[in-house]
């Protein structure tokens, strides 16, 4: 029986051992406050899925997470370095919004409620398989024995307090259908999810323009004092704000004129980037990526004379 | 037992390293399929005359963007379009009247594969462009929206466009409602756009399309009428599907 669980014993360690090591190093940006920041990349093998921004806030009482990362493993090691900053328990999850890079960490958090806006997990339920199956494909060995687990309780956009840390739930959409921004009043942080792409060129695949430019005057007129955006670095000025913006503004602007020209969704991909938009990472990809999502739209509306 | 193996990869490996004309540049394993069953007897050349344009990765595999132009080719008569491993292969063919032999639109594209345009041209030579397109799949066994939705049914054969004149010539775009269903999604029957022909105001044919069930939902055509004729009034879509459905619209300027 002991050998039984001496081996046992060792076969975790081992599956352990092997696991894709992020090398997560979490940085203080404000009192209490800390962001684990993803590389400007798409999903890839060489990054296991690591191209997001995750975050904690050390409250007093008890610590809460923001986004639980792309994969079981990631949650560990997300877990494991915040155990190195402070005994205080993890008390709360949120994930931002339904894509499997901010939420397949959850594996790592089963002792802590998980929450998300109720749009959110409803998306989660009827995409989150997929997505999970999509990030083995785009992740390979990092994804290892990550599983969706979904959040168990519903989150209300209003204000609470936790510990010494008021903290305001922002309840928006453009990025996907339920984007939810967290602004911290005592430290004047603002995790924007992906509502906010900083040096990145923003993803599109359930994006509403009109909403996202929408909530993007939201999160304007909090008057953050430091920005922690889904992706890219974070900012103590409105860069990511403006950066954003610019590139949704441009994207809405050149797919009204290349369908009120008649083009085809391959010739709007010969479009040239402004060097502006250019110089973000993954520009030309996400372009591309971003006429089979909304371009089909903007043709509609020309053909059916909208 | 080992040298003959070693002389069997020799032999299969031999015909996609030759550099002859009728070796296929997209170093398909289908080819010879796909060449026995279009182009049984007749000659054909692999020829980078034939431009097709699709994206490296469809990002959505349902509607895969795909444009064919054949103009640096003369005296083209028809123009065939297939994906070596689609589970229906043939996509669609048309045959340019007054237009340019040029056609884009979306396909449903089930796994990663070449899409090809074939152009016969008048002494019966078949010339083939085509491109690589990778996807994670699954664009021909999903349901159409239009399959589950009474709203789409309502507007069954609804045809919208516009038409443009541009520097190098008239543009016309012609979208018609359909769901053009395949056939493989669990329990709904094949039900697809066989025939559209796309005519001037004077009843002169634009262009003629033969459609399959990969033309993807709410089919989409554009096509170019050459520089110098005079700019189109309006233009007359008539059509039909597999079930007998009439398609019958005009699409003004």
């Amino acid at each position: 029986m002991r050998r039984w669980l001496l081996l046992a014993l060792l076969a975790v360690n081992v599956a352990h051992a092997a696991d894709f090591d992020y090398q997560l190093a979490p940085r203080q940006i404000a009192a209490d406050t800390w962001v684990v920041e993803g590389r400007n990349e798409d999903f890839a093998f060489a990054n296991g899925g690591n191209i997001v921004n995750t975050a904690f806030i050390v409250t007093g009482a008890g610590v809460v997470v923001i986004d639980s990362g792309p994969s079981r493993a990631y949650g560990e090691q997300l877990r494991a370095a915040i155990a190195r900053i402070t005994e205080q328990p993890v008390v709360r999850v949120w994930n931002t919004h339904h894509h499997p890079d901010h939420f397949l960490g959850n594996q790592a958090f089963a002792d802590a409620p998980v929450h998300a806006l109720p749009q959110t997990i409803a998306d989660m339920q009827q995409d989150g398989n997929a997505f999970t199956e999509n990030m083995y494909r785009l992740n390979g060995d990092a994804m290892a024995g990550t599983e969706m687990r979904l959040p168990q309780h519903a989150a209300n956009a209003g204000t609470e307090t936790l510990g010494s840390h008021r903290l305001t739930l922002i309840a928006l959409s453009g990025h996907s259908a339920a984007d939810l921004a967290i602004f911290d009043h005592s430290t004047g942080v603002l995790f924007a999810s992906d509502l906010l792409f900083h040096r990145r060129a923003p993803t599109t695949p359930h994006a509403d323009l009109r909403h996202w430019l929408a909530s993007l005057d939201v999160l304007d007129g909090l008057n953050a004092r430091v920005i922690v955006p889904g992706h890219g670095p974070v900012s103590d000025n409105a860069e990511p704000i403006r950066q954003t913006r610019a590139w949704l503004t441009w994207l809405s602007a050149t797919f009204t004129r290349g369908a009120q020209n008649g083009l085809d969704m391959n010739e709007l991909t010969d479009t040239v980037l402004p060097a502006e938009h250019a110089a973000m990472a993954e520009a030309r990809a996400e372009f591309v990526r971003s006429i089979a999502h909304l371009y089909p739209q903007f043709e509609l509306d020309v053909l059916e004379r909208r | 037992m080992i040298r003959t193996l070693r002389w069997l990869v020799l032999c299969c490996a031999a015909p996609a390293m030759a550099a002859s004309p009728t070796a296929d540049p997209l170093d398909s394993a289908r080819w010879e399929d796909m060449r026995r069953s279009f182009f049984p007897d007749a000659e054909v050349r692999f020829d980078t005359r034939i431009e097709v344009r699709g994206p490296l990765t469809a990002e959505n595999p349902m509607a895969v963007p795909v444009s064919i132009d054949t103009t640096a080719l003369p005296d083209v008569r028809e123009v065939l379009v297939f994906a070596d491993f689609n589970p229906i292969v043939k996509v669609l063919t048309f045959t340019p009247g007054k237009a340019a032999s040029r056609l884009s639109f979306r396909l449903k594209l089930q796994q990663s594969s070449p899409i090809r345009a074939a152009a016969r041209t008048a002494d019966g030579v078949w010339h083939v462009g085509g491109v690589w397109v990778n996807t994670t799949g699954g664009g021909c066994t999903v349901p159409s929206t239009g399959s589950a939705s009474p709203e789409w049914q309502q507007r069954l054969g609804e045809v919208n466009g516009r038409i443009w004149t541009r520097k190098d010539g008239n543009r016309v775009r012609v979208r018609i409602i359909h769901p053009m269903d395949t056939g493989l999604a669990a329990s709904i029957p094949a039900f697809y756009i066989e025939t559209l022909d796309i005519d001037d105001a004077d009843g002169a044919s634009l262009m003629r399309i033969h459609a399959f069930e990969p033309v993807s939902e709410n089919p989409l055509f554009t096509l170019d009428l050459p520089p110098g004729l005079d700019a189109l009034s309006r233009i007359k879509v008539r059509g039909r599907d597999n079930n007998g459905n009439q398609i019958d619209a005009w699409v003004e300027r």
